[in-house]
């Protein structure tokens, strides 16, 4: 932490709410170098020696321990593609906090393209966060492409929380997983674009095993120019649950295009969907304002509930 | 003191004429009296209440608030003035709070304990409401006394509910009767105006306007307007009214 200035602390704030060192293992990318790592008695990370990335092995029986590796990049011009694999092991229980802010004062884009793949083992729980934030005003794009891919075991629990709030102007999201019987995995994403931001988000889950399920959650809302994708399919190949949902708050000349995707190839999969796309209701807008608020602090206290 | 002063509202209908809802309505709420505006469906009440709270402007006459004419302002500025308004359907909120709606009521920062105070005036045990969304998961009776402990935690000048007692269960209704009650023996500097059909609403009002085809039917003290009401449906009984199964005329 030493080594990071006031800007990159406050991009640390932004995606992983650090303050300081993090408690428990850590690796702290800042402009493509390591500036910290910290691995325990439980948790190791190394680094890869033939592409630019880590492996994050957590031990079986791992409890209540938690992994942080969050990026920041304040160069501009500056554009990386780091693989970060995660072998978690049997009946751990861990929460794994990433995310990637890039401040970009610069002409140049800035661009991190981060493939995470998590290896789960039977019965293990994570909880993984990942923020997204952007910030400076140069010329230059912030632009994120974050790859994820989940390979869950028996009786293993994935939850993911993706944030992606502000300043982020292209951003390619790619999840897939495959879970095997009794695994579930809830995803909750919430996304909010604004200015001439592009976002696309892309799902695609396999429910393989009996009793695997998924819930795959979207919020977001897209201000001024900004277009949004959003194209969630899970795929029943067993006795399974899963749903998927897509709830969108449209704004100003957003776009947003909502695909929902099903594909059951067994009689015992029940899948559902849900997609909403809509303005912000009059109606609540004139509530808060009954409450004194100007209708533009209306719309705020809405979209900061609605992405809460 | 809220004064109406020859308020007139018309939209343009489908003709392409004008149709008048409220007909040169004028009307005094004084401080330290509770109001209750009543008559048949349709006859403007609801109207009435956006005009006062800016919802609607009308197209002839004066609003004052205090002596203030709030005529030309919208309703964000009539509500940091002092008007508060209960909504007859109150609005849901993906997201927010019962907590956040309650702070944004008040206008500070409240505590979370500050809030409990108003759920619990509302009747409603607050621990269990207090971290909740204002989302479709509450009912339309906790929806209701939610709506009306943000007035309470709001302190308006002027208190408008409409229907308050529409869409809640009777145990709601009889506790919604001791917060009006309550409210009515602690206002001071304040005024409240309900529209409402019921009976056991009007009753403890002050004064009591009949509002019929959106113009002033007939006006006064309770004692004289009330008993000629009785019966008819600008004031029916609370069972009658609150289960449509049971139908209008009949008694439960």
């Amino acid at each position: 932490m030493l080594k990071l200035d006031e800007i990159q602390k406050r991009l640390l704030r932004e995606v992983a709410d650090l303050h300081e060192v993090p408690e428990g293992a850590y690796n702290i990318r800042s402009n493509s170098q390591s500036a910290g790592r910290k691995s325990t008695a439980h948790i190791e990370i190394t680094p890869k020696t033939d592409v630019s990335g880590l492996d994050i092995r957590i031990l079986p029986g791992t409890k209540n321990e938690s992994v942080h590796i969050p990026v920041v990049m304040t160069q501009s011009g500056l554009k990386e593609l780091v693989y970060n694999d995660f072998y978690i092991g049997e009946d751990s229980d861990v929460v794994i906090v990433a995310g990637c802010g890039i401040d970009n004062c610069g002409p140049q884009d800035s661009e991190h393209d981060g493939i995470h793949r998590f290896y789960v083992g039977k019965n293990a729980r994570v909880k993984y966060v990942e923020k997204h934030y952007g910030s400076g005003n140069g010329k230059g794009k912030r632009i994120l492409n974050p790859g994820t891919e989940v390979y869950q075991e028996e009786g293993s629990s994935v939850e993911m929380e993706m944030v992606q709030i502000k300043g982020v102007d292209d951003t390619v999201r790619t999840t897939t997983a495959q879970l095997k019987a009794g695994a579930k995995l809830v995803v909750r994403e919430r996304l909010m674009t604004h200015g001439e931001q592009n976002a696309v988000s892309t799902y695609e889950v396999f429910l393989n095993g009996e009793g695997a399920s998924a819930d795959v959650v979207s919020r977001s809302v897209a201000r001024d120019d900004s277009y949004q994708k959003f194209d969630a399919k899970i795929v029943g190949n067993a006795a399974c649950h899963g749903h998927t949902e897509c709830d969108s708050i449209i704004m100003d000349r957003g776009r947003i295009l909502a695909v929902p995707g099903l594909e059951a190839n067994s009689v015992d999969a029940a899948l559902v969907h849900e997609a909403a796309i809509g303005k912000i209701a009059g109606d609540q807008i004139v509530k808060l304002m009954t409450l004194g608020l100007t209708e533009a602090e209306a719309e705020e206290q809405i979209i900061n509930g609605f992405l809460r | 003191m809220l004064e109406l002063q020859h308020i007139s509202f018309q939209v343009p209908d489908d003709g392409g004429s004008e149709k008048e809802i409220i007909r040169d309505v004028s009307l005094t709420v004084p401080d330290g009296r509770l109001i209750a505006v009543t008559g048949p469906n349709g006859g403007g009440k609801s109207t009435l209440a956006k005009l006062i709270t800016g919802i609607e402007k009308p197209t002839e006459g004066r609003i004052l608030l205090n002596g203030e004419d709030i005529t030309p302002l919208g309703i964000t500025e009539r509500a940091r003035l002092g008007i508060g308004f209960a909504f007859q359907q109150p609005v849901r909120f993906k997201g927010i709070r019962v907590f956040d709606l309650i702070r944004i009521a008040s206008g500070k920062n409240i505590s979370i304990s500050d809030a409990c105070d108003y759920l619990s005036s509302v009747g409603l045990c607050a621990r269990d409401y207090v971290d909740r969304e204002v989302n479709a998961s509450l009912s339309g009776g906790e929806l209701k006394r939610i709506e009306i402990a943000t007035i309470l935690a709001r302190k308006p000048s002027l208190s408008v509910f409409d229907e308050p007692e529409a869409g809640i269960d009777l145990w709601s209704f009889q506790n919604l009767i001791e917060v009006f009650r309550h409210m009515r023996e602690t206002i001071r500097e304040s005024s409240i105006l309900i529209i409402s059909h019921q009976e056991r609403i009007l009753n403890i009002a002050d004064e009591i306007v009949v509002l019929r085809d959106g113009a002033l039917a007939e006006s006064g003290a309770r004692e004289e307007v009330l008993p000629s009401l009785i019966g008819t449906a600008a004031a029916v009984g609370e069972c009658e009214r609150l289960d449509p199964l049971k139908g209008a005329k009949k008694p439960c």
